[in-house]
């Protein structure tokens, strides 16, 4: 009994990895952030790439500290992320190649209607400022943050700088600042529940309130503070032998190009009045004096590029 | 309200028309907590067996240690195994973690115990004689084992029944070790939280009704075994 224990338990591991490296279609494991996978961004890209390339997308949903973790530990193939800061050290630190900018849109402060704090007109140093002195009086929590080290999260603790509080002081308040730990969606919900303050990706908010689940209103948007870049990397293949490179390198073009780009502008605008995401490559490429793309190169450049030279590992082409 | 009563509507209606994206959903919920039981089974009656007909010391021990499992927390057992199976673990080349395999062996690691506990018992509840009737009628000791193994039939597929429901419906073990992808690793428990987060709010519905159907079922059909287990040994004990 126990050698048909042993056999039956070796069987369907083989089988299962067996299956997956001969018969089904090839694989590529994606990790992304939360804000673009809530909104059904994912979901669209998956079908159209999928309907003309012989490859199946396995999309996994994790913040990006989550995601670049996936991709140090060679768990996935690529990651889409939106923490400049974090990125640049992932770079450096080698486990990650080939980056481009594909998307961007902006954070937004989202709050109840009524605004008790009094955050509408001022810009997201001041808003802050009012949040905390007015959450100090309340004995409910005002704030809700992700707290799960994703790029909405990282933005979050550089605006408390901004403003000049300490993060790890101002996150401890835990009479008016909730910390919840999941994803954009959820974050929200649990907003709207409590009627509170929250730094949210504007897609991810746009869908949930076109959608009826939330009715807080977006009361700061469009500054530079606010700025929000997604960009795509690659896992380096020589730290991870195993990792599916070049499909990789193919979903990286196709992200880039005309179609891929138009892909994610056109996304949710039907049903959102507004783009979800606006296509970074054109701006980059064509209008480099226009304001959003200096706001893009002061936030989002390492050394004067998206990705300077040393990380594009022998894919000059990619920046062509 | 009306969103309530709306969502149900909608869910009914992907119920019936056959949704495929719902129906994908329920198939790999059942195949993989069908598999991972099928494999605690294959590992977890062996054990029993061994339980429930020999005297050895440290034999309560073992049998503290499967009970004790039996509530093992599964966002727990989800951490330990994604750490085994992550490229950085110490299985990690056999590239299984977001995989189906690792939901099976995950699962499956989870529920043996239930088919431990509940399988010794069942064994330890044969009347010991039919192990001696079986031996002196010139069976060996295995087709004796065999003999008794038959006896307990009821109580090891009751010990099935319960550890096909604790599968399908858990979730911490299958969304840190499948990574909820979609179309993949997505099952009912995964995509009940992930369409309840992102507001769609009919496709919700629609799966947690088919997994209530499912595991109340499935715990009908657990009662109905018991009732037929006590049936039995009455009929035994009236015919004695």
């Amino acid at each position: 009994m126990l050698i048909v224990a042993a056999i039956g338990t070796i069987l369907v591991v083989a089988g299962t990895i067996t299956y997956f490296r001969y018969f089904a279609k090839r694989r590529l494991m994606i990790s992304t952030t939360t804000s673009l996978y809530d909104t059904g961004l994912w979901d669209e890209i998956e079908k159209t790439y999928e309907a003309t390339h012989n490859i199946d997308l396995n999309v996994i949903s994790a913040g990006t500290g989550i995601a670049i973790e996936h991709a140090e530990n060679g768990d996935v193939d690529l990651i889409v992320v939106h923490s400049p800061s974090m990125e640049k050290d992932f770079l450096e630190q080698g486990y990650g190649v080939c980056r481009r900018i594909i998307a961007y849109n902006f954070f937004t402060i989202v709050g109840p209607s009524s605004d008790p704090a009094g955050i509408v007109g001022v810009n997201s140093t001041e808003a802050l400022k009012r949040i905390v002195e007015y959450g100090r009086n309340q004995s409910t929590h005002v704030w809700v943050s992700r707290g799960d080290n994703s790029g909405t999260h990282s933005k979050e603790k550089s605006l408390w700088a901004a403003a000049g509080y300490n993060y790890t002081l101002i996150s401890a308040e835990t009479t008016w600042y909730a910390s919840v730990g999941s994803g954009m969606a959820n974050t929200l919900n649990v907003a709207e529940q409590k009627s509170a303050y929250a730094l949210a990706d504007i897609g991810t908010y746009l869908k949930l309130s076109t959608d009826g689940a939330i009715s807080l209103t977006a009361l700061i948007t469009q500054e530079k503070a606010l700025l929000n870049v997604y960009s795509v990397m690659a896992v380096n293949q020589t730290l991870h032998t195993h990792v599916n490179f070049g499909d990789a390198i193919d979903f990286i073009k196709y992200l880039v190009s005309d179609e891929g780009q138009t892909l994610i502008e056109n996304y949710g605008k039907a049903n959102y009045t507004q783009s979800l995401f606006y296509g970074a490559v054109q701006p980059l490429k064509t209008n480099p004096a226009s304001q959003i793309v200096q706001w893009i190169q002061d936030y989002a450049f390492f050394d004067g590029s998206e990705c300077p030279s040393q990380y594009r590992d022998g894919h000059p082409e990619l920046y062509s | 309200m009306n969103e309530i009563l709306d969502g149900i509507v909608k869910a009914l209606q992907l119920i019936f028309s056959g949704d495929p994206t719902v129906y994908g959903i329920v198939f790999r919920s059942i195949f993989f907590s069908g598999t991972a039981m099928i494999l605690a089974t294959l590992w977890g009656l062996p054990i029993a067996m061994l339980l429930g007909l020999k005297d050895f010391r440290g034999k309560s021990i073992i049998k503290g240690f499967f009970n004790t499992m039996i509530g093992m927390p599964t966002v727990a057992l989800g951490l330990i195994l994604f750490l085994i199976f992550s490229r950085a673990g110490p299985v990690g080349f056999l590239g299984i973690l977001y995989a189906p395999a690792a939901i099976i062996l995950g699962q499956a690691v989870l529920v043996m115990p239930i088919i431990v506990s509940i399988a010794t018992e069942a064994i330890e509840a044969v009347d010991p004689e039919i192990m001696n009737l079986a031996k002196t009628l010139g069976a060996s000791e295995s087709q004796a084992s065999f003999a008794v193994l038959k006896e307990a039939l009821n109580g090891v597929l009751l010990s099935n029944t319960a550890s096909f429901n604790r599968a399908i419906a858990e979730l911490g073990v299958v969304l840190l070790v499948g990574g909820n992808i979609a179309g993949t690793t997505d099952v009912l428990t995964t995509s009940i939280s992930r369409y309840t987060n992102t507001h769609d709010l009919d496709l919700a519905i629609a799966l947690a009704i088919i997994l209530l159907v499912i595991v109340f079922g499935i715990n009908l059909a657990v009662i109905l075994i018991r009732k037929s287990k006590i049936a039995y040994f009455l009929s035994q004990r009236i015919s004695r």
